[in-house]
Order: C-alpha cells, then sequence, then structure tokens
C-alpha cells in the first residue's frame, strides 16, 4: 500500500517505522502462520495508566489470599475463599451458602450490567485496561523487551542466527515467563483452600490432586495465552468484541483516528507548510505500537482492544512536530462524522442506553445490598410428609408428620425454640429427642438440622380436611424468630 | 472426483461436489485444529498401551488389559467392600442392641438405623405395606398407633423375624374362623353381630333387638378372642374392635364380609432371609414411624 521507504524527516526524533498492520483485515489469510508483533514502546498519559492499572490488578490477585477476615473458631479466617469442600463462599463479611446461590447469580448480573455501562460510555475500555489477557499479556510484552530490547532489537534478535546472546536472552524470557506462569496458577489454588496451608503442603506434595491440576492448567494457559498467543486470543477465541457490537453505540467513546485533520497524509519535511495537507506524516508510530498488529486509521475495527496506545504514540509525535496533539484520541463515530462534514462535535453522555443500564444497575445493586444486609443468620423450612397425607390413630385423633429444617448461619452452636400454633389441642413430639426438653432443639454451628415433628390432633379439633400449621423457630433468648407455615391435612372432620 | 475446480471469487480449489450450485470451498484445516487432531491421535495411542483397550484371545481374559491394569468391575467391587466396611461398624453396634432406647440414644446410630431401615423397607415390605408403610385394605398401617401384635421394640422385631401365619415354626399364629363361608352363622345372626361390632365404636342407629341378638352372639363367638368388651388381644392377634381403625375396612358391608370370610392375613418371616442387623434397622424404622410403643415388662418377657 505505501511507497518505498522515503528518508524525509520531519522533525528531530521522528522517524519512520518500517512497520505493517499485519493483523489488517484486508490483508490477513484465514489459515497462514500467526505473523509476529512487536510492539514498540510508547510513554504518555495512557500507558501511565495500564501500568498503574497493571500493578494495582496483578497485586491485588496476588495479595488477597493472604488478607485474612475473623469469623470465629468455626469458619476459615481468610477473607475472601471459596470452600468447595466445606461449600461455602466468603467475601469479607458475606457468606454465601449453596441454597443462596442467586447472590452469585446477583453478583454475576450486577457484573455484566456494569459492564454494559462502562461499554456504552467508554467502549472497550475492560478490553484495553482490565481484562486479564491484556494485563498479562502486557506485563509478559514487558518481560520480553527486558531481555530481547525494544521493538526493533527484538526483530533483529528474531533474524538473527542462534548465538550465546540470542540464546540466554530467549532463554531468560521463557523462563520468567515460565515462573510468572506458575506464580498465577499458584495464586489461583489459593482462593480455594487457606492460603497459608495450601502453601506449606503445596512443594511437599501435601496438596489435593485438584490443586496441582489447576495449577498446571492456569501455569500453562497463562504462558500460551499470554506468552505466544497474545492478539489472538482476542481476535480469535474471545467472544466479546462481537457482543460488543452490541454493547455500544455512535455515542459510545472509542480510540479513533481523525480523518478529517489526518488527511491527505504523507511524509513531511521539516520547514514544510502544512497547508494543504493533512496532520498525519505518515510515520506509522500508531502502528508499531499497536500490541494488536493493526492499523488505527482505517478506523474501528474488531481486532482492536482500544489499549490507546497509538494516542500515546502519536501525541509524541506530533508534539515533535509541533501541531496540536489528539490526531488519534477518544472519539465517537457521531463525532467522525460531525467533523468530517464540517460541524461541531457534540457529546451526549446522558442516553437512554446509559440511563437503562444505570438504573438496572442501581436496582440490582440495591437489591443485593438489601439482601446482603438483611441477611438472616436463621432460617427454617418444613415439609409435611406426603405418603401418607395423615395416619388415623386408634382414638379418633389424626397425626401428621413434618420435617422442619433449622439452619444455623451462625459461627457457635445454638439453642432454638420452637413454637406451633394450629389447631386446638394440638400434641406434638420430636423423633429422637428426649421429652423432658420439650421444644427446644439443638443445630450446631453452620449447620442445617432436620426434625421429625409428629402432630396429633383430637378428633373433635378436626374441623377441615386442610388446617393451618405454623411453626416459629427462634434463638433462645433472642426476638429474632422466623416461621414456616404448613397445613394439618385430616381428610375431613369425622 | 473431476478436475480441478477453482472458485473465481476466492482462487481456492473447491471440493469438486456441487449442490444446487453451491461449492464448498476445499480450505486447509486451520493449524490448532490440526494440532490437537495429532494430538488426540498420539494420546489414543498411549491410552490404549495404558488402558484396556482392544479384543483379544480368551486365554489374556478376552482383552488387552493396559499397562495401568485399571478394571472398572474391580473397582466397583472394591468400592462395595469398602461400602460394606464402612458400614460393618454400624451393623456391629445394631446386632447389640437390645432395646429401641439403646439406638435412639447414639444419634449416629439411629441415622444409620432409619436409612438402612428406610431403604430395606422400600425393597422388601412396601410391596405390602405401601411406600410410606400408610398399608392398604388388609395389610396394616405402620403409622399408626394399633398393633395387632404388640408395638414395643421387641414385639415389632419379633414380628417381622417370624411373620404372621407364616411358615416359620416360632411364627406367630391366630385363626379366626369364617363364621358365614363355612355355615356356622347364619346370614341374619352375622348381620346382627355386625350391628354390634360396628356399635361398639360409636356407630348408632341400629335396631335394639338386632343389637341385643348381636350382642348375644359376640359374647358365646368372639368374646373368647377379641374380650368380652370387644378390646382384642394382642397375644392372639385378636384387632381391638372399639377403636376408628378397621384393617379390613369399617363399612357395614366390609365388617359383614370380615365376618363371613374370617380374615386369614400372612406376613413372610424375615429371619434368615435378612441380616439380623438389618432386621434390628428395620424394626427401629417401623417403631420411629410413630407408633412405636414403650416396652411392657408382660411383653418384654412374652417377646423373648
Amino acid at each position: 500500500m505505501s511507497t518505498a521507504r522515503h528518508n524525509l524527516i520531519s522533525a528531530p526524533g521522528v522517524a519512520t517505522h518500517d512497520v505493517e498492520a499485519v493483523n489488517d483485515a484486508k490483508k490477513r489469510k484465514l489459515y497462514k502462520k500467526r505473523e509476529p508483533i512487536y510492539p514498540k514502546l510508547v510513554h504518555g498519559k495512557f500507558r501511565l495508566a495500564k501500568w498503574v492499572f497493571m500493578v494495582l490488578a496483578l497485586g491485588a490477585y496476588y495479595f488477597i489470599p493472604f488478607l485474612r477476615w475473623d469469623r470465629g473458631p468455626s469458619a476459615p479466617d481468610q477473607a475472601v475463599l471459596i470452600d468447595f469442600e466445606g461449600r461455602r463462599f466468603y467475601f469479607f463479611f458475606i457468606e454465601i451458602w449453596p441454597q443462596e446461590i442467586y447472590y452469585v447469580s446477583g453478583l454475576l448480573i450486577i457484573a455484566a450490567l456494569a459492564l454494559f455501562l462502562v461499554s456504552a460510555l467508554f467502549g472497550r475500555v475492560w478490553c484495553g485496561y482490565a481484562c486479564p489477557q491484556t494485563v498479562w499479556t502486557d506485563l509478559f510484552i514487558a518481560v520480553e523487551r527486558l531481555f530481547e530490547g525494544d521493538r526493533n532489537k527484538r526483530i533483529k534478535l528474531d533474524r538473527a542466527k542462534w548465538s550465546f546472546d540470542k540464546a540466554w536472552r530467549k532463554i531468560g524470557k521463557h523462563s520468567v515467563w515460565l515462573v510468572i506462569a506458575a506464580a498465577t496458577g499458584g495464586a489461583w489454588i489459593l482462593y480455594f483452600h487457606d492460603a497459608y496451608d495450601t502453601l506449606s503442603h503445596f512443594f511437599t506434595g501435601g496438596s489435593p490432586i485438584s490443586a496441582y491440576l489447576f495449577f498446571g492448567v492456569l501455569t500453562f494457559t497463562t504462558y500460551t495465552l499470554a506468552g505466544t498467543m497474545r492478539e489472538q486470543v482476542c481476535i480469535y477465541m474471545c467472544p466479546w468484541p462481537r457482543i460488543q457490537a452490541a454493547m455500544t453505540d455512535r455515542d459510545a467513546l472509542n480510540v479513533a483516528y481523525r480523518v478529517d485533520r489526518g488527511e491527505p497524509r504523507g511524509a513531511h519535511k521539516k520547514g514544510e507548510s502544512w497547508e494543504g495537507r493533512g496532520d498525519c506524516i505518515d510515520c506509522k508510530a500508531c502502528v508499531a505500537a499497536c500490541p494488536m498488529g493493526i492499523d488505527i486509521r482505517e478506523g474501528s475495527q474488531l481486532e482492536c482492544i482500544q489499549c490507546a496506545l497509538c494516542i500515546d504514540a502519536c501525541d509524541d509525535i506530533m508534539k515533535k512536530v509541533d501541531r496540536p496533539t489528539g490526531l488519534i484520541s477518544y472519539d465517537t463515530d457521531i463525532n467522525i462524522d460531525r467533523r468530517h462534514a464540517g460541524l461541531e462535535p457534540i457529546y451526549k453522555f446522558l442516553r437512554p442506553r446509559v440511563l437503562v443500564y444505570a438504573f438496572a444497575l442501581a436496582i440490582a445493586g440495591s437489591i443485593m445490598l438489601f439482601g446482603l444486609t438483611t441477611r438472616a443468620s436463621l432460617d427454617v423450612n418444613v415439609t409435611r410428609d406426603r405418603n401418607p397425607n395423615f395416619v388415623q390413630l386408634s382414638d379418633g385423633s389424626v397425626r401428621n408428620g413434618y420435617t422442619l429444617k433449622v439452619i444455623n448461619r451462625t459461627h457457635e452452636n445454638r439453642e432454638y425454640r420452637i413454637a406451633i400454633d394450629g389447631p386446638e389441642g394440638l400434641e406434638w413430639r420430636i423423633l429422637g429427642q428426649e421429652e423432658t426438653r420439650g421444644l427446644t432443639v439443638d443445630v450446631p454451628a453452620e449447620r442445617t438440622q432436620d426434625f421429625r415433628i409428629f402432630l396429633t390432633v383430637p378428633r373433635e379439633a378436626i374441623t377441615a380436611s386442610n388446617q393451618s400449621v405454623i411453626f416459629t423457630v427462634s434463638p433462645d433468648g433472642s426476638d429474632e424468630s422466623r416461621t414456616a407455615e404448613t397445613v394439618f391435612l385430616s381428610g375431613g372432620s369425622r | 472426483m473431476s478436475e480441478k475446480h477453482i472458485d473465481q471469487e476466492t482462487g481456492t480449489e473447491t471440493t469438486g461436489h456441487e449442490w444446487d450450485g453451491i461449492r464448498e470451498l476445499d480450505n486447509p484445516l486451520p493449524r490448532w485444529w490440526l494440532w490437537i487432531f495429532y494430538a488426540c491421535i498420539a494420546w489414543s495411542v498411549v491410552y490404549w498401551v495404558l488402558m484396556p483397550a482392544w479384543p483379544a484371545p480368551p486365554g489374556m481374559q478376552g482383552f488387552t488389559e493396559g499397562v495401568v491394569g485399571n478394571s472398572e468391575r474391580v473397582n466397583v467391587a472394591e468400592d462395595m467392600q469398602a461400602l460394606q466396611a464402612s458400614r460393618s461398624e454400624f451393623f456391629t453396634r445394631l446386632d447389640a442392641a437390645e432395646s429401641y432406647d439403646a439406638i435412639e440414644s447414639d444419634p449416629a446410630l439411629f441415622r444409620f438405623a432409619l436409612a438402612a431401615g428406610e431403604s430395606n423397607f422400600a425393597n422388601f415390605c412396601a410391596t405390602c405395606h405401601g411406600a410410606g408403610a400408610q398399608g392398604f385394605t388388609g395389610y396394616p398401617n405402620l403409622n399408626d398407633d394399633v398393633w395387632l401384635w404388640g408395638g414395643s421394640f421387641n414385639d415389632i422385631r419379633t414380628t417381622l423375624l417370624y411373620g404372621i401365619r407364616s411358615d416359620h415354626a416360632e411364627t406367630r399364629y391366630s385363626q379366626m374362623p369364617a363364621y358365614g363361608a363355612d355355615g356356622l352363622l347364619s346370614r341374619e345372626q352375622i348381620r346382627n353381630v355386625r350391628d354390634y361390632v360396628l356399635s361398639l365404636s360409636g356407630g348408632t342407629g341400629f335396631d335394639a333387638a338386632a343389637l341385643s341378638a348381636g350382642a348375644e352372639v359376640f359374647a358365646s363367638q368372639c368374646a373368647t378372642c377379641h374380650g368380652d368388651n370387644g378390646m382384642g388381644d394382642r397375644t392372639q392377634g385378636a384387632p381391638d374392635l372399639t377403636d376408628a381403625i378397621w384393617l379390613y375396612g369399617g363399612s357395614p358391608e366390609q365388617v359383614e364380609n370380615s365376618i363371613w370370610r374370617g380374615p386369614f392375613g400372612v406376613m413372610p418371616a424375615w429371619e434368615g432371609r435378612l441380616d439380623d442387623p438389618v432386621i434390628t434397622a428395620l424394626t427401629a424404622y417401623v417403631y420411629s414411624l410413630g407408633g412405636g410403643e414403650a416396652e411392657t415388662a408382660a411383653e418384654g418377657a412374652a417377646g423373648e
């Protein structure tokens, strides 16, 4: 597409890069070998933002398993723990039991809505800054740069014959990659068992087989996805770029090239007039910086993860050639068109889509918050025997059997008092419990206990085939209580 | 296959087939796909070596055993053995249990007994007594508080061991005469005694003359087993006729029919067919259904 290499120098320190957008959709063949991409290091505010976010995200990932949170003697003290064996999910003050899986659904709904909202406002910021694939790839590229140098040195090294210098650089890079990958897999398993415990057992072979399995899988995927596959994951494996098309609109901010300002592009010699030409000097610094191997000047594309590194690269050049920065910047599709037509750019942040996402997010968030703050430490549930529905006794009275489930979510053994409200003259019996204890039952800490309760109603009190029964359970010495409603069946009065 | 056909649009060779004018491009497979494909082939060879895979002559068990020597059949057998071993402790304790209280006071044993009892009940007892032990006409409901032969732990266990009117030497046995079928009483006498029996459990609206005639027949024919006041006798399995429970139905027709033909309910003996601890577990389960009774001194002695 381009002319032969030219040696026109627009400003000191501005060089034209010998680079091709290897993932340009027009040139890309479906089944050809992956073209290696050598992203050039850029400096600027977006690069800085990405460094900061990388440190925060990776720091959180590696550090969180070691945070402690006191929950008393019967529960683990790891702040964030997915305890499959104990069937609990702990997240600081939140504790989720299997029957409360809807909290996890709520969490996922909130995450999805937040992603939609952010996408509607700022486009693919998730892909560009926060996605683990992006963060780890960025880290792996940094390691690569450390051993092999920046873009040009890496290209040269790859083309060079094998030598001691090439060997130690390659071995060093892959070793550090492997260490990072192993640390990634290693940190992953810390979320599923006590972190300190796992660390002390892991190296002596004392951890469960699943720990080693997941360690292996995560190490392997981190190494291959961030080290060798990189942009291919985003282009071929990830569904999000496709979904993204439905999540964004013409008012969303995307990394874009200002066609109106940049064209017609062309080489520029220092001192030449800028009249009658665009600001783009076709130095290809944006392409050289791109970790996805595309040319942003061709417009918004599926392959673009919106990491904004081309913005930094271009701004740097614009400063050097003394033109205004922002030739590549966050822009909306509408404004690209408007600028083309010579109209003033407009920004509409409060669009129906944004409002709907924000509203839905607020609702889901408040429901979740309400649920979590009012989560009871006690839950009861009653199931009536269905086979038989009722038992006729010799004196004309009728007996029903019930299974009362009492869930004690506190971290201490508790005594509960059961009150039964039902037909007059009702008599009760709890299977397997001494009569002297009456209607007081014990439930160990963090346990669900079933109680078989027989209720007998005398013949005179049977007024209908279906009479209401209410079990009220309250912890001994507390006002808190939970009720469970059911019925007493008798087949009608006798 | 005909000669090569190149697609104009893409410059790619087609497979040579044509369906309604549509040709399929013969694109090469993606590399990653091929790698996975080759890896699977390589793995399958490894798998043949490691695991049972190929038919072989009967001298080799009929199949290649594989280096690892894995056998699902052996695994299942081992699992079953491990399961039995894990249960054997409980069965030993059940075997030693002399009373319901002894089982109930040990929560782990109690849970085990009820679970074992429930599953064995479903296997062996539910056919006649129903899945919920609710019984049917002629087959007692085991949830209620009425027991023909006693409802204490030992009584229930004795019934389970030896059965009722079974072929076991120590079976519980009694027989009610077929008053009508064998011509011992006339149809009218049977109807009179039917009315009298129904009146014992609160039935009203009967003819006074019939009642007194029925009472006479009852005193001479029925009271020997069912007692002077019709309260029954557990040593003979004679039901209480004054309560609200009717094994063979409480309608006038059903009661008349019972007197006419003389019911002869049979329950098989389970001794020898089920292990003793299993019978104990079944006893505990039936006892726990709601009708279990405390052991009385006399019954305890009788049950020995």
